[in-house]
């Protein structure tokens, strides 16, 4: 929040154009920071680079990994459970002995554009560095500048535990060889300048096909065409389903209007959608704090991208007289604990409590995102666009399994919805879940 | 229950087979009727009560035992409390995961405003309850309640809670209208260190810690046996010497 602050207060000073003289005149500590910078910058323009550096953190959501629950912003100690091991995130404030305060501007953009620590060792994808490897290097050093400006946070993160079978570098390297192509955006001179700032964002900063792509068991992407790799996939190490932003079935926007694709993505809720989950996190910390240009540039890139078939088989029952009851049973239900807000025909009320009649996060053919919505409920993200959301209640103290399957069964089968059955078991699955992230 | 949901199995399996669905999927029939043109979105009034509806499904009029857990009443509880909790269980340092789920993401702003919104709310309070104690774990309790225990250090409860026990504006809670049960837990898990995880240890968790389970067991009976007082209100000031002692509890709302 601080951080918010400090970056208005440059941004503001920045707008006022101070001078080269006023900016000459500045505190002896502030000329050793500057002194530190290969090529010295004067005050007015290092505080032009941090504010913008505070901005590009914010878009490429630094502090949502490298800050733990309730902890210090950017001081690390955030914990990702992947298949690999559990990784701890690196305290990045400009402490000497714990954070990244003996980095410079080189070893930072090795990190980012190299994957590889200011020691050389070599960094898992943990790290986004497949993304960020397209960030330009004025970007890189911006943030940079940003990161050096935090006050120190002294915090000794413990280490991370990498399973032991991959916990040697030289695997790192064959695995680089095979998923990771080191390379700054490359802007496509066929398309607007609109699109190429949003595709720079999406790709590279945003780091988006860190969860919205489908993993191999290596934990390599599956693209699927050329660099197209948003087809959705589950979020390693939670229990989150990240959809496809290329399947219709899924969270294709290719037929949504550019303006509501910009209200979920900066106030986390729309009429067709609302954010939950890991995405709600990105809406608070990140995408709601996007400039409207930005903001409408990452619609445009996301409305144009080629629709792609969804991996997920839609599988949706065939309508038997038995399974009618159920469905009926399961419609007693809905009318009992949904329908005051999702209305009688799955309309909801737009903008407020999502319809659930053609809303594809219902329809999804993993079911996951749905079923945890049901038990865990939650409100979607205070955003300045929508600081009072209104919310879902959780039922996972309410309903049994086999209800919550009966319902969100008749809910994915209801007012033209078709999609496959949902199975205790599932919703079981789901609750192990609600202990994790 | 157990055979819907092998059917349900059965089902699943069934619809996997291809070329039945695509035909079925015509041949919907009174559930899936949408034939009535666009419904008109569902009114939603525009106040905090209809916005705290997550909260409510679980926290009612009266205290509830819930399947997982215990859900108190939250209705006229201090508002600094009310919020000091809600934040505290949104960051994981007051330790209860469905709570932390559902206001993930949820301002500081609208956190205050709901506690706010709790925290002026009247509802009656329940009767208290028939519990039996023996004379001597009366004596005990009131002692504790009305004294303390200067030689462990124990404060007597009303120097923070108040005179009447109805807590003190605007951080401590009161301690009348609760389930006899409920203050047991919240004494265990103060000894345990989870109601809040990394405060200073220097109020409530060391408190707890000095009272042996008899004592806590005689408190936690004879609270839940007195009526709440009627037009209770909370205490309005707190001792400069508590102030000091629980500056982890009272002085946290300013600290972001």
């Amino acid at each position: 929040m601080k951080i918010a602050v400090v970056a208005t207060a440059v941004a503001v000073l920045a707008g006022i154009g101070l001078s080269p003289e006023i900016a000459g005149a500045t505190s002896p500590k502030k000329q050793a920071k500057v002194e530190r910078n290969a090529t010295p910058l004067s005050s007015v323009l290092l505080q032009q680079r941090q504010a913008r550096g505070a901005y590009l953190a914010r878009a490429g959501n630094c502090i949502g990994c490298h800050t733990a629950q309730g902890g210090r912003a950017y001081a690390g100690g955030r914990k990702l459970s992947t298949p690999f091991g559990t990784f701890v995130t690196s305290n990045i404030t400009p402490d000497k002995a714990t954070g990244i305060g003996d980095w410079n501007e080189d070893d930072f953009w090795k990190a980012l554009h190299e994957g590889k620590s200011r020691d050389g060792r070599l960094l898992y994808p943990a790290f986004p560095y497949t993304e960020y490897t397209k960030i330009t290097r004025e970007d890189s050093d911006a943030i940079f500048a940003h990161l050096r400006a935090l006050e120190p946070v002294v915090q000794q993160n413990p280490p991370s535990q990498v399973a032991s079978r991959y916990d040697f570098q030289p695997l790192l390297t064959l695995w680089r060889a095979a998923y990771f192509k080191p390379g700054v955006y490359q802007a496509d001179p066929t398309k607007s300048t609109e699109w190429n700032r949003g595709a720079y964002l999406v790709q590279g900063l945003g780091h988006c096909s860190a969860c919205h792509a489908e993993r191999n068991p290596l934990g390599g992407m599956i693209g699927r065409k050329g660099d197209d790799k948003l087809g959705g996939g589950q979020i390693m190490g939670s229990n989150w389903y990240a959809p496809s932003l290329t399947s219709s079935l899924e969270a294709s926007t290719a037929g949504w209007p550019v303006e509501e694709i910009v209200q979920l993505l900066t106030t986390g809720i729309s009429p067709r959608a609302t954010t939950s989950g890991p995405m709600a996190e990105v809406v608070s910390q990140s995408l709601q704090h996007l400039t409207k240009e930005d903001a409408r540039a990452v619609a445009i890139y996301l409305k144009s991208l080629p629709e792609t078939q969804s991996h997920q088989q839609v599988n949706p029952p065939a309508q038997a007289e038995q399974l009618q009851a159920w469905l009926r049973y399961g419609a007693r239900i809905y009318k009992e604990h949904c329908q005051d807000c999702h209305g009688d025909s799955g309309q909801g009320a737009p903008g407020i409590y999502p319809p659930l009649a053609g809303n594809r996060s219902v329809t999804l053919t993993p079911p996951t995102n749905v079923i945890r919505s049901v038990l865990n409920g939650g409100y979607p993200p205070s955003t300045s666009g929508n600081p009072r959301p209104y919310g879902m209640p959780p039922f996972a103290q309410v309903l049994r399994d086999g209800e919550v399957a009966l319902v969100l069964s008749y809910i994915r089968n209801a007012w033209g919805n078709r999609a496959s059955l949902v199975t205790t078991a599932q919703v079981d699955k789901s609750r192990e879940g609600i202990t994790e992230r | 229950m157990r055979q819907f949901i092998s059917l349900l199995f059965i089902a699943a399996a069934l619809s996997g087979v291809s070329g039945v669905s695509s035909v079925m999927a015509t041949a919907s029939d009174g559930i899936a009727s949408s034939s009535a043109g666009p419904a008109m979105p569902v009114t939603v009034p525009d106040t905090m009560a209809e916005r705290v509806k997550p909260c409510t499904v679980c926290h009612g009029q009266a205290d509830r035992v819930g399947r997982d857990a215990y859900y108190p009443r939250i209705a006229g509880k201090p508002e600094g409390y009310l919020f000091n909790q809600l934040r505290d269980f949104r960051d994981g340092r007051r330790y209860y995961r469905p709570m932390t789920l559902l206001l993930a993401n949820v301002s500081d702003e609208y956190l205050r405003e709901m506690a706010a919104y709790f925290s002026a709310l009247r509802q009656p309070y329940p009767p208290p309850e028939q519990v039996i104690s023996s004379p001597t774990e009366i004596r005990q309790a009131q002692k504790l309640i009305q004294q303390g225990d200067a030689t462990r250090d124990i404060p007597a409860c009303i120097e923070c809670h108040g005179k009447q026990l109805m807590g003190t504006a605007p951080f401590i809670p009161g301690l009348l209208g609760l389930p006899r049960i409920y203050i047991a837990a919240q004494f265990g898990a103060w000894k345990n260190g989870g109601v809040m995880r990394g405060q200073e240890s220097n109020c409530m968790s060391d408190i707890a810690r000095q009272l042996t389970i008899k004592e806590t067991n005689a408190v936690a009976a004879w609270l839940a046996a007195q009526p709440v007082p009627e037009n209770a209100e909370p205490a309005d000031v707190l001792s400069p010497e508590m102030v000091q002692r629980c500056g982890s509890i009272v002085q946290r709302s300013a600290d972001r």
